[in-house]
């Protein structure tokens, strides 16, 4: 009984995942080429063997490739502005703030609101009537429609990617943060000791040091974002995607074959997963590559273990201590900044030499 | 040298008044105390800027409210029809929660069952299956565990045609079974799991319940599952989270049943013209999830920022 209990139960407590992830996650996978390989309509159920005229059809649709250059424009749009406005609350989160979970639980608040609710409330930001759109036509921009966030293609993608935004820079600003705390306080130290200044530390210091976190975020940034839906549903009251597919998502579309009021047509649908994780799969490791190559090429990168660290903090503080006697001794005001400053960044670097030798 | 220092730890201020020291011949001297940037309290720039980060944050909700309290010829005439949230809101509440094209309290309800259901079985499974990687010795361990983590790169939406003709063929449409099934467990708990209990929990523990005669299920029972605690309460809270929030799914396989997210779209055809009632029913819809997020949010916090440095 005993010996039994001891071989069996390692494989009956991980099983219930694997039975669950054959039936709802492999067998879905496989079966979508057979459905991608046929007429299948939702009422009707599988038609006749088509072979790659789904895809074929898919390929000649102008709105699939709509959607597919949506989907991008829209990517790119909230990844810049995600990313930086991410870093810089970090940065100033990654500080000795008096009541630090007020700031921090006060960032993350967009993201328990519900995206959809997220979305219409954009869209009312954004509509005619909204706040935005009188302020700019103020500004005497885009007078000629009545609401150009709506008319407009590539504005109606800032929308979206506004919420975008809205909901997920707080939320990896405090990856970020997590990662910027995991830094060595000591290399700071070093930096403030030697006169280096906020600015430089972050640049210097900071960035390098959550290198592998950054590419974390682009990475789920880039497969999230891809999926974008909700936002681009809630967008408009019909949820279609704009009268001309403006704001027409990939993932919209997929969802317009298969599930909308207009057409039935899931072996179609089929064959746009079947293109779209193939784009995402591309598409993420030309992104994971790309970020390490940019990241891995600062020489900055901080390699310094902490035993160095240690010992530049002692001979920075020695040196502190003989200047400021050598400059007591001697009555001599001492020339401020420049020695510091330029005597800082080769002392790192050249231990940074050493230990990368 | 030690002026630059000066400025670094305490300011400009500071380093003038430093420089005029050192001119007058008695510089000030530094100790060799810690100058550790951390322990130093930020100035008000700091906090400026993120009481402006704050507003944005919650202006959207703000504004949101505002819209909610007034009526459809306020909102017709401005687009800021007020600046404090007002009674009207009530009303507006009121007028959605009876009206009868829109079921809040059965989705609501619908909403909360299927979330409680979802994070539950999840944090079961996912704590089982994490003990039996961290803790257990078995056959293939590592290449299983590795599977587990490769299947979290696949994109979803790639299955969502054949799932829906799976629920189609078991009669789960318009079924909530057809939320909750699919999802009573996943990649990201078990992985979570297994490296929460990987560190917190003793050996010693476990052998010491195995010599007292415990079966396996009891030793998981009452020493990894109290173990597992405080991972477990935030797996259960994303997962809750991520449920309640969930939009494409639900519109994918319910038709008259309706969960929270659902009823939204809902709000647009019931009110077409009234962007007061509409504004006042996001809110409504929004606001469950933000009083649960007073209560635990500073665990969601420590959440994603544990997430960032194991993932």
């Amino acid at each position: 009984m005993s010996r039994w209990d001891v071989k069996v139960s390692p494989y009956l407590y991980i099983s219930p995942f694997f039975i669950s992830f054959a039936i709802f996650g492999i067998f879905p996978i496989a079966f979508n080429v057979v459905v991608a390989m046929h007429s299948w309509h939702r009422r009707l159920g599988q038609g006749e063997y088509v072979g790659l005229d789904n895809f074929r059809w898919v390929l000649e649709q102008p709105a699939f490739w709509t959607s597919l250059q949506n989907t991008f424009s829209i990517f790119l749009l909230s990844i810049g502005p995600q990313l930086v406005f991410a870093l810089a609350i970090a940065a100033f989160l990654d500080q000795n703030l008096r009541t630090k979970t007020f700031w921090r639980m006060s960032v993350l608040v967009p993201f328990v609101v519900m995206p959809v609710a997220t979305a219409l409330i954009f869209a009312q930001i954004f509509g005619q009537f909204g706040l935005v759109t009188p302020v700019i036509q103020e500004l005497g921009l885009f007078t000629d429609v009545s609401s150009p966030f709506y008319q407009d293609r590539l504005l109606s993608h800032v929308a979206i990617a506004t919420m975008v935004n809205f909901r997920w820079t707080g939320y990896n600003a405090l990856i970020f943060l997590a990662a910027m705390q995991a830094v060595p306080r000591e290399l700071y130290e070093a930096a403030t000791i030697d006169g280096g200044g906020r600015l430089r530390q972050f640049f210097s210091i900071t960035i390098p040091n959550i290198r592998a976190t950054m590419i974390f975020v682009v990475l789920t940034m880039t497969i999230g974002g891809l999926q974008i839906f909700d936002e681009a549903r809630m967008y408009d009251g019909t949820g279609t995607g704009g009268s001309n597919n403006e704001w027409l998502t990939t993932v919209l579309y997929l969802f317009n074959l298969g599930f909308g009021d207009w057409a039935d047509r899931l072996g179609q649908a089929a064959a746009v997963a079947w293109l779209f994780a193939l784009v995402i799969i591309a598409f993420t490791l030309i992104n994971f590559a790309l970020t390490r190559s940019i990241a891995s090429s600062r020489s900055t990168r901080s390699k310094v273990p902490p035993a160095t660290t240690r010992r530049l903090i002692a001979e920075a503080r020695a040196r502190a201590e003989a200047s400021s006697r050598a400059a007591r001794d001697a009555g001599v005001p001492t020339l401020v900044g420049t020695t510091s400053r330029s005597g800082h960044p080769d002392a790192l670097s050249s231990a940074q030499e050493d230990t990368e030798r | 040298m030690s002026t630059a220092l000066i400025e670094n730890i305490s300011g400009k201020g500071a380093k003038k008044y430093a420089q005029k020291r050192a001119a007058q011949g008695r510089p000030i001297k530094l100790g060799t105390q810690s100058h550790n940037p951390a322990n130093r309290r930020p100035a008000w720039p700091t906090y400026v800027f993120l009481s402006i980060v704050v507003m944005v944050s919650v202006f959207p909700l703000y504004y949101t409210a505002l819209l909610g309290s007034s009526t459809r010829l306020e909102i017709a005439q401005s687009p800021i029809p007020r600046l404090v949230p007002g009674v009207q809101l009530l009303h507006n509440l009121g007028d959605i929660v009876s009206h009868h094209q829109i079921e809040f309290w059965m989705s609501f309800g619908n909403s909360l069952l299927v979330a409680v259901l979802v994070s539950a079985s999840t944090v079961f499974f996912s704590t089982l299956a994490g003990f039996s990687f961290a803790k257990l010795n078995f056959r293939g361990r590592t290449a299983l565990y590795v599977f587990i983590i490769a299947t979290m790169a696949i994109p979803m939406q790639l299955g969502t045609i054949p799932m829906f003709i799976m629920m189609n063929t078991f009669g789960w449409i318009d079924s909530l079974t057809a939320l909750v099934v699919p999802n009573l467990v996943v990649a990201f708990g078990v992985f979570w799991m297994t490296q929460y209990l990987s560190e917190a929990l003793p050996y010693e523990l476990i052998e010491a319940a195995r010599v007292d005669g415990a079966s396996m299920f009891r030793t998981f029972w009452s020493i990894a599952m109290p173990a597992a605690r405080p991972a477990a309460a935030t797996l259960a809270l994303f997962t809750f989270v991520g449920s309640w929030n969930n939009f494409f799914w639900p519109s994918v396989v319910l038709r008259s049943q309706m969960t929270l997210p659902l009823v939204i779209p809902q709000l647009r055809g019931a009110f077409t013209a009234d962007h007061a009632l509409v504004m006042s029913g996001v809110l409504l819809i929004a606001l469950p999830l933000l009083v649960v997020f007073v209560v635990v949010g500073k665990q969601l916090v420590s959440g994603v920022m544990a997430g960032a440095v194991k993932g």
